[in-house]
């Protein structure tokens, strides 16, 4: 139960006078509620627990962080790349 | 799914490798506060793609296997009741209680539904006026706001057929408490991501500061893990115990103040018994003096119960870190997540049950490489 998981957000609405979205999570959609996020449009990410919305994702922050991750590793390649490492200063600095 | 796949991405995962591998000299124990984080772990086997000398140790942020047991005996009496309608998360269904569970309860006739949110349990009260309708709101930080909506959408209704079933535990103390233990092996934290998300970071730097214990906020995808992994290694290795957050793209350090307003406005800190832990000095929530009329225990009279714990269950050893799932003797024999002796093989965010369904039968380590 304690899984939340990211979903897109389809619309927004409102039932009873509570802000709501459709949500789709990979093909299936759910009524979730935004109460907490009341401000989130169409097309945001959302991470939803138990029918609530309670953050969303941010993409920025979201690529910056996969960014980190390519670079991981890159400086060895380019220690052991015998292509590089003969081709002298030049072709070292990306 | 954006931000889903990506952080599923194995050559990245191998780029995270390398960097742990080289950034690690020496042995290093880490705690997962989170059973997300745990089934992650064990369903992608990253334990045992890290290195030797680098020990995951399974926290209990897991609210289905430390809800004690007197509270789900509380939740077995009430259920039976011929006025009830109890409304619960699916997983609590085969959380053993002392005699019983919810299972037997709803086949011997107790109206038992499994719902996906609280606010569906508000909806039962509405359409069924001459019944009671009680939630079992348990889980952490996380789930703590669904619940408090539901019993703020049940006043605004003025609804009198409506009452939940507190058990709210929160995750800052129980980590403390961790600390405290004599026993205590934890060097660094995987803080539980989503509990953050709520929350927010600021209870965390006092925690890392008293046990000098790092504490990396960290997310739920194979990536995430190993990042936090990476973070948490990184500072042990410089000797530095400081609070970061690997995974931005979903905490900030306010946490959701919307959500942390209702929280605060619904729910008052109490002490709460963790199963197989014991009694954690303000570590839960119950409600507070203007929602205490929803409380479940005070409408119902479910005092002077006596829970009876099964005693072949080590889990309150597996939930501090003190063994792993396989080292219980009734582990795959007598207890299977079909028939659990313990709360930790019922949920699949336990450590037995992952264990379990990802056939860790093993010790760990044997046969992965
Ligand atoms: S395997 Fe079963 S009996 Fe053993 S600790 Fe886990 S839940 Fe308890």
């Amino acid at each position: 139960m304690c899984l939340a998981v990211p979903g897109r957000v389809v619309r927004t609405f409102e039932r009873h006078g509570t802000p709501m979205a459709e949500v789709d999570f990979g093909g299936v959609s759910k009524d979730v509620c935004l109460a907490y996020l009341p401000e989130v449009a169409a097309d945001d990410y959302v991470i939803v627990h138990v029918g609530f919305a309670i953050q969303r994702l941010d993409e920025r922050r979201a690529l910056e962080t996969l960014a980190e991750f390519r670079r991981f590793g890159l400086l060895d390649e380019e220690l052991i790349d015998p292509f590089t490492a003969e081709a002298g200063e030049e072709a070292v600095t990306p | 799914m954006r931000y889903l796949e990506e952080f599923r991405d194995p050559e990245l995962a191998e780029r995270l490798l390398k960097e742990i591998h080289a950034v690690t000299t020496r042995p290093w124990a880490l705690m997962e506060v989170c059973g997300g984080q745990t089934h992650s772990i064990i369903r992608h086997g990253i334990d045992q793609l890290l290195p030797e000398s680098i020990e995951l140790i399974h926290g209990p942020g897991c609210p289905v296997c430390v809800t004690p047991l007197e509270i789900i005996d509380k939740a077995l009496e009430i259920a039976s009741r011929p006025e009830v309608i109890f409304c619960s998360f699916g997983d609590m269904l085969r959380v053993p209680g002392s005699r019983a569970d919810l299972f037997q309860v709803k086949s011997t006739g107790g109206d038992i539904r499994v719902v996906y949110s609280p606010l569906d349990a508000v909806t039962l009260a509405v359409d069924n006026p001459d019944r009671q309708v009680v939630f079992f709101g348990i889980g952490f930080e996380t789930t703590a706001p669904a619940n408090a909506m539901a019993v703020y959408q049940a006043r605004q209704l003025g609804l009198r057929n409506f009452s939940l079933l507190v058990s709210h535990v929160l995750v800052p103390p129980a980590m403390a408490a961790i600390m405290e233990s004599p026993a205590c092996r934890v060097q660094a934290f995987l803080a539980a991501g989503h509990v953050c998300s709520v929350m927010g970071t600021d209870e965390y730097p006092p925690l890392a500061e008293r046990y000098r214990v790092p504490i990396v906020v960290t997310g739920f995808e194979p990536l995430d893990i190993l990042e936090g992994v990476r973070q948490a290694v990184v500072q042990l290795e410089a000797g530095r115990h400081t609070v970061d957050n690997a995974y931005p793209r979903a905490v900030l350090a306010e946490g959701n103040p919307a959500a942390r307003a209702m929280l605060h406005a619904v729910f008052e800190v109490t002490d709460r018994a963790w199963r197989g832990i014991g009694t954690i000095p303000r570590s839960g929530w119950r409600l507070s003096p203007d929602y205490r009329e929803f409380d479940a225990e005070l409408r119902f009279d479910v005092g002077g119960l006596r829970a009876d714990e099964s005693t072949a269950c080590r889990s309150g050893e597996v939930l501090q870190g003190l063994i792993k799932p396989h080292e219980c003797a009734a582990f795959g024999a007598e207890c299977t997540p079909r028939h659990p002796l313990g709360a930790t093989m019922v949920s699949s965010e336990g450590a037995c049950a992952a264990y379990y369904l990802y056939r860790r039968l093993e010790p760990a380590r044997a046969g992965a490489r």
